[in-house]
């Protein structure tokens, strides 16, 4: 039986019909075709999925798409704006933050919660924050430097 | 010295503003009008007889359009190295470990593909399985192949000197072992990919593959078709460290149910799959003995070697050899002998990972060097530049070293990491330790024996002159290749790097061997270089008719024409340009002559501007058996210090910096050189600590997903101070050689060499967890106690 559910998803609102087992996860890349988003394990475990989640990251492979009804959701996608990238999506860029680009968008998310939160991060938490994102490429030292190019 | 405008800068990624927004499309992020869902049937059993497969109940399921097993599928033998294909994309008879593939199904969802699988009704005969090294050699053995006796899949015998000779003049010898774990590539995007099959009969493989052009080869091989049937592409894949480096079961699969159903076809490993399939870095079990003079000379080395391989082939003969091969340098050493063994069993196999078959025994010959330098009272460092090669020099098995900053890779990370201030001057429990290593930069042979060139490039300008298309068939897989083709294209050609677009990673665009081996910046860099030189050529060629200079006059930089002398009156080529662009807004004026305006009056003249160019190597390396593995037009190489903390009561490691240098010939992209040896870094450290992937006594991955299988993670990650040493490589485009591999070999080798300088221990098995490492640290005690 499919619920119907409503969302808002970078400020533009959405109505759809999910089946019970759907992951926020799978509804937001294939059927919302917002594929920025992205899955490494669906199991909880390496942070590609993260999306923020009525103000908190989230795995959204281990949340329902119908625990999400009613949510305010922000995706990568919602990130840059008219004006360009979100100043984060440029640091990553320049500091050479970026590999295969794979953890990228759930790192920036978490980054950016980060940010919005505690502007000023000591190097411990900034690793504490992004702790729950896994990059095989980049050793996160780029990574590190883009975040604290941005704080405040 | 030449300068350079574009290439040597910190430019900035042409493929990371998409990543960071998420318009970056990987192969799962596309969807296919009218597209299938597939699915792989894969063996619960690590060895058992296939008596009978049954597919009704699941073709009869509805959604279901195609249900394939071996009988379709044929019996076509493939896998890495042609000399040993022993694999074929369903199991004939006999399925050897569990995942090995039995039969996959295509539906109109993926729910319905996987229920359709698990309606397959197979019947088997459990066979008794082997998953040691020592269980598969012993008389008895179950056996895997039939055509390989004892289970042992390859061996390796090389002596170059005289070993005995060289041993018996030595006045210290050492012998030691080391054991270390399977990996996993743990990369964060599973292997997933799309077939296509449209009506003129073309297959289209969209796929997340380090090798597009081995896998079409594979495809059209298995599938009986035609390679010009075959088209590969790769999108942006989330990177594959080897394991991606070859055609896979699901990838073949795919394009059989693509055929079969004339739809498109999508499939994916889940994580759980990932680990199943396998293929990375080997388990390994040396035992080296090294010979050296009381001044510290290196007089033999010699080196035994067995390879827990899995259940094929895969990459395994390459691996072997290399084991043995890379530890020819980068010491001057006159003696080597090598006896390598990779052994058959009832696991997945194992293939090439970051480091390819080197990791392990540099980590064990490392070690060595510091034992022998403590015997004699030499200080490591020394014993290390005492020893080391130089440019120019060549090894005993015949790696010739044309550029190597190998000592100023020592010096640098002496100075950047305080060495000598440092080294035995530590406060108890911390810990100082180093360690080289050297890479090829690209495999001197293509994996099929051949003589095709390993890299084609076209370069085409467009119309209007603006622009330049680059386009190659290598694969980007987040290394940053296709920036630095971008960057070496617009520096050969003179123009900045915005005006150079750039497209890869596609069969129909060339051949290039691909991501393996740390081999596209030269190689495919060369390619690149050539191909821009030459329609940097035509432009000038029509420049010097029109202007009546020669070429040899005239350069262009910067997008700007520049003369030697005299900058003759191109008035009239201005005045024909901006005739063509009336109504334009971008018409120019200044007063030098623009590219733009020379490459558009090229087209005028030519009709399109297109440069080819094309690599390979020269003929490479000695005339013994296995000569050509480990041969490379050039080696990158590395020196690290690691600086450590061991917790004597819990065993605990806590690596505190590590400091590393290396020689990449001339960097290309510094940001992307320093990306490569802080990603070497971070899987060197995960390999070191704690990554192992473990089985139960059925040969069933324990721990397949990404919490169990420990990566490094931010918070056990140092700080890293990578300091890049630049050579000017001979072999190189604009001097440039690897990084991507070579940066791994010192990082295990330094970390244990610290952690004996930390706790007076020497750990002889990997991963180093707490236990380990605190029942070294009690066997110590117990042992001084013993002495005291
Ligand atoms: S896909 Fe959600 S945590 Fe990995
Ligand atoms: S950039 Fe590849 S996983 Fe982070």
């Amino acid at each position: 039986m499919k619920k119907l559910i409503q969302m808002t998803i970078n400020d533009r609102a959405y109505e759809v019909a999910v089946e019970p087992n759907k992951t926020l996860a799978d509804l937001i890349r294939y059927d919302l075709g917002l594929t920025g988003t992205k899955k490494g394990c669906d199991t909880g475990d390496c942070g590609a999925c993260t999306v923020i989640l009525n103000g908190d990251p989230v795995n959204s492979c281990l949340v329902l798409a119908v625990q999400a009804d009613n949510a305010v959701i922000e995706t990568i996608e919602g990130l840059s704006t008219d004006d360009g990238l979100h100043p984060l999506q440029q640091a990553f860029v320049e500091k050479g933050a970026i590999q295969c680009g794979f953890c990228t968008p759930g790192m920036i998310l978490s980054a950016k919660n980060l940010l919005d939160k505690n502007p000023a991060p000591t190097e411990a938490e900034i690793r504490e924050g992004i702790s729950g994102n896994l990059c095989r490429c980049t050793g996160y030292q780029k990574i590190f430097e883009a975040i604290e190019s941005t704080r405040s | 010295m030449k300068s350079y405008d574009v290439i040597s800068t910190r430019a900035n990624r042409i493929d990371t503003p998409d990543k960071a927004t998420g318009k970056a499309v990987f192969v799962d992020d596309i969807t296919l009008p009218g597209m299938l869902y597939g699915a792989l049937l894969q063996s619960p059993h690590a060895h058992a007889k296939i008596l009978s497969i049954d597919t009704s109940e699941a073709e009869k399921l509805p959604g279901v359009k195609a249900v394939i097993t071996a009988k379709e599928a044929g019996q076509v033998k493939y896998g890495v190295s042609p000399a040993r294909y022993d694999e074929t994309v369903f199991a004939v008879d006999r399925v050897r470990y569990v995942g090995d593939e039995i039969a996959a199904v295509a539906a109109t969802r993926l729910d319905i593909a996987l229920e359709a699988v698990s309606r397959i009704q197979v019947e088997y005969e459990v066979l008794p399985a082997v998953f040691t090294v020592e269980d598969a050699v012993k008389d008895g053995a179950p056996q895997l192949h039939d055509e390989f006796k004892g289970n042992l899949c390859a061996e390796v015998h090389q002596e170059f000197g005289n070993v005995a000779e060289g041993l018996e003049n030595s006045d210290i010898v050492i012998t030691t072992e080391m054991k270390s774990k399977r990996q996993d590539g743990a990369f964060i995007e599973m292997q997933g990919c799309i077939a296509e099959y449209d009506n003129r009969g073309v297959l289209t493989l969209t796929s997340s593959t380090q090798v597009p052009h081995y896998v079409q080869r594979t495809v059209a091989m298995v599938l009986g078709m035609d390679v010009g049937k075959v088209r590969v592409k790769k999108p942006y894949v989330g990177a594959g460290f080897g394991i991606k480096a070859a055609a896979n079961p699901m990838e073949l699969a795919c394009c059989m149910l693509a055929r079969k159903t004339k739809k498109p076809v999508k499939m994916n490993f889940t994580r759980e799959q990932v680990f199943m399939y396998g293929r990375a870095r080997h388990r390994f079990h040396h035992t080296i003995t090294t010979g050296a003079k009381k001044d510290g000379t290196l007089m033999a080395l010699k080196h035994e070697c067995w390879l827990d391989g899995g259940a094929y082939t895969s990459f395994g003969i390459a691996t072997v050899y290399y084991t043995g091969s890379l530890l020819g340098g980068p010491y001057k050493l006159a003696n080597m002998s090598y006896d390598g063994y990779r052994v058959y069993n009832n696991k997945p196999a194992c293939g090439a990972q970051r480091g390819h078959g080197a990791v392990i025994a540099r980590a064990c010959f490392e070690q060595q060097l510091d034992m022998i330098a403590e015997k004699i009272g030499m200080d490591p460092l020394e014993l290390r530049i005492k020893n080391m090669m130089e440019t120019g020099d060549t090894t005993c098995n015949d790696l010739n070293m044309s550029s190597f900053g190998m000592a100023e890779c020592i010096e640098a990370v002496r100075n950047g990491s305080d060495w000598d201030k440092k080294k035995g001057h530590m406060p108890p429990g911390k810990g100082i330790g180093m360690a080289c290593g050297f890479f090829v930069s690209g495999a001197g042979y293509p994996i099929y024996r051949s003589d095709t060139f390993h890299g084609t490039v076209i370069v085409k300008l467009t119309e209007d002159g603006g622009t330049a298309l680059v386009y190659t068939a290598s694969a980007e897989i987040g290394q940053g290749s296709d920036t630095a083709f971008a960057m070496i294209a617009a520096e050969a050609l003179g123009i900045p790097l915005e005006n150079v677009r750039l497209a890869s990673g596609d069969t129909d665009m060339g051949v290039d061997l691909g991501a393996y081996s740390s081999r596209q910046t030269l190689m495919t860099g060369h390619a690149t270089k050539e191909a821009a030189e030459n329609v940097r050529r035509q432009v000038l060629e029509v420049l010097a008719e029109q202007l009546n200079v020669a070429v040899e006059k005239m350069d262009i930089r910067n997008g700007f024409i520049e003369f030697d002398g005299d900058t003759p009156d191109f008035s009239t080529l201005r005045t024909r340009y901006i005739k063509e662009h009336r109504g334009w807004t971008d018409n120019p004026d200044s007063d030098k002559l623009t590219f733009k305006e020379a490459s558009r009056i090229a087209f005028l003249e030519r009709g399109s501007i297109v440069g080819t160019g094309k690599y390979k190597p020269h003929s490479l390396g000695g005339k013994f058996k296995g000569a050509a593995v480990g041969t490379s037009p050039a080696y990158g190489c590395s020196a690290q210090v690691a600086e450590v903390t061991v917790d004597m009561d819990t065993g605990q490691i806590t690596i505190d910096k590590i400091t590393d240098a290396h020689d990449c010939g001339k960097a290309i992209n510094m940001t992307s050189v320093e990306g490569q040896m802080e990603g070497s870094i971070s899987m060197g450290i995960g390999e070191a600590m704690h990554e192992e992937v473990i089985f139960d006594n059925q040969g069933r991955v324990l721990n397949d997903d990404l919490a169990e299988y420990k990566i490094v993670t931010t918070m056990d990650m140092p700080r890293v101070k990578t300091i890049v040493v630049e050579s000017d490589e001979p072999n190189g485009p604009f001097g440039a050689k690897e990084v991507g591999e070579g940066a791994i070999m010192p990082t295990i080798p330094a970390i244990l060499n610290a952690v004996y300088d930390a706790a007076g221990v020497r750990v002889y098995e990997l991963p180093l967890t707490p236990e380990r490492v605190f029942h070294a640290i009690q066997e110590y005690r117990e042992r001084n106690k013993a002495t005291a």
